[in-house]
């Protein structure tokens, strides 16, 4: 069960990744996940029908979920909408852009080789997609790790931690949040195509819940592991993902029906975001308590003197009058 | 150039104009031979440099110390695919930082999130002045600092604006700042220039005669 978790996990590792640039980098809840997740998936096993190899047809699922992200950076920078609502009119828009490219709701992939066909065929389904998804997942991983030690991602964290301050230090920061969202697109197309390949059909329903489901992965991977460094952090995007994986397949094992999965999603986000909350809250309660502990025997000494100094005061104002 | 005037006299309108966060509605701004009147923030920089009055403004939080001096090191290559650390950075950082003598120097990966205001808006006046800007602007810069951290940040000033020959316009409530610094002083009223005096004439100038132009 963990080994499958793994797997799995690997292959929504991109999406995590992905969902973790525009939250965390840019700052920005980016809703296009909903539809260039699917996206990434058609395109894939629409280019595999017709003939592509899978590495082709999962760059073209990367490339257009690329192209989504452009969209929606436009609509944010250029024409000056809410990033919320430029994420929703583009995922809308992909409904039918999906219909289109699959030309059916459901399009399964016949005997295409896909990517975990590559490997020796003797080795077990698990293996092979553990490998594939650490594959995929080490490239984008080694991709993201080089580009924010350059100047430009450098440039593209400041963009999403202070604009005006970058904007005045020469950065052109429209441009670098729609950088940010088609790189992040990107990575969640792919991982729609991985998953696509892995389930052996591309769904137009496949794309629904994912940005609670990205969510839930990017701050479970923050409980397990903290840090500045951007290795560190993408690490623990991918452990949020696999950790979370097996949460699921625990939950189905229980006996929870897969259309359930949905609810259990949203309600495991609600936990993961209130933790840290009541973790601060009770930690404050403590801290105060042992403060005041501390200060316990001056707490005597203070309503003493008070006492003490009341009768004066009560003097002065007669006094006064 | 120190600026005063009263609230809503159009000081902040006048700044934001130059620094290109308000669009303009008339008339042509050049800055250093380069006609910049519609041109975006991030191409002004070139030439020009701001110190906002919020210390979290001017910095960014997440990023260190030492990243932050590397994107105000200089205003052009945001784009560029080389790495931005490089081999004697850290030790040219902390000679930057020395003169400033808040120990910054040894806070170089310090997120700037968990600095003082006072430390916060002296790393910005040196971010502001690393890329030897044509033009620097200082929006009220020491307004929400205390008296003392007030008096050094404007001290440090004084000197890198001096030692660095800066052309620079200053945005003040602070009366005796504006005669104190500066070799020109322009007082602004209801979006009108009411006073614009320099040299020797602005020496002569004292606080009462502006409070008596300010009442009028």
């Amino acid at each position: 069960m963990l080994i499958t978790s793994i797997g799995q996990g690997l292959l929504w590792a991109p999406l995590v990744i992905g969902v973790f640039l525009t939250f965390r980098i840019l700052d920005i809840p980016d809703l296009t996940t909903e539809g260039s997740f699917p996206l990434g998936a058609a395109v894939t096993v629409s280019a595999m029908i017709h003939g592509q190899s899978a590495i082709v047809a999962s760059l073209l699922g990367f490339l257009a979920g690329c192209l989504a992200g452009w969209v929606t950076g436009m609509l944010d920078t250029k024409l000056k909408m809410p990033s919320l609502l430029a994420g929703i009119l583009t995922m809308t828009g992909l409904y039918s852009v999906n219909m289109h490219v699959m030309g059916k709701s459901n399009v399964p992939l016949l005997d295409q080789k896909v990517l975990t066909s590559y490997l020796p065929a003797t080795w077990s389904v698990d293996l092979q997609t553990i490998v594939v998804g650490l594959g995929v997942t080490a490239l984008v991983m080694a991709g993201l790790i080089w580009l924010f030690r350059t100047r430009l991602g450098l440039s593209l964290m400041a963009t999403g931690n202070n604009a005006a301050m970058s904007a005045a230090n020469g950065i052109y920061t429209d441009r670098m949040v729609i950088l940010g969202y088609m790189v992040s697109n990107g990575c969640i197309a792919l991982s729609g195509a991985l998953i696509a390949q892995s389930n052996g059909f591309a769904d137009i329903g496949m794309g629904i819940g994912t940005i609670v489901i990205g969510l839930a992965y990017v701050l479970v991977g923050e409980i397990f592991l903290r840090g500045r460094q951007i290795w560190l952090r993408l690490t623990a995007m991918v452990l949020g993902a696999v950790i979370y994986r097996y949460l699921l397949t625990v939950a189905m094992g229980l006996g929870f029906p897969v259309d359930d999965l949905k609810i259990l999603s949203a309600g495991i986000l609600v936990i993961v975001i209130c933790l840290p909350l009541l973790r601060n809250k009770l930690q404050t309660k403590q801290q105060l308590k042992r403060y005041l502990k501390q200060i316990g025997v001056d707490e005597h000494a203070t309503t003493s003197s008070l006492k003490r100094q009341a009768p004066t005061e009560g003097l002065l104002s007669r006094n006064g009058k | 150039m120190a600026v005063i005037g009263n609230n809503g006299a159009g000081k902040s309108t006048l700044l934001n104009t130059i620094a290109g966060t308000l669009p303009v509605d008339a008339g042509e701004l050049r800055l250093a031979d380069h006609d910049v009147t519609h041109k975006p923030v991030a191409y002004r920089s070139r030439w020009l440099s701001r110190v906002f009055q919020d210390p979290k403004m001017g910095t960014a939080g997440e990023l260190s110390v030492a990243e932050n001096l590397t994107l105000a090191e200089q205003h052009t290559g945001s784009m560029s695919l080389r790495g931005f650390r490089h081999k004697g950075q850290t030790a040219a950082y902390q000679e930057l930082l020395q003169p400033l003598n808040m120990g910054l120097e040894d806070r170089l990966t310090t997120q700037v999130k968990y600095l003082s205001g006072g430390q916060r808006q002296a790393l910005s006046l040196l971010m502001a002045t690393l890329s030897h800007p044509e033009l620097l602007l200082l929006d009220e810069h020491t307004a929400a600092l205390d008296p003392q951290t007030s008096h050094q940040v404007m001290a440090l000033t004084q000197k890198i604006v001096t030692e660095n020959h800066l052309t620079t316009l200053m945005i003040t409530h602070k009366m005796s700042d504006a005669l104190t610094y500066g070799n020109r002083l322009v007082m602004v009223q209801d979006g009108q220039i009411k006073l614009d005096v320099r040299g020797e004439e602005k020496q002569r100038i004292r606080q009462e005669d502006l409070l008596g132009l300010f009442a009028d």
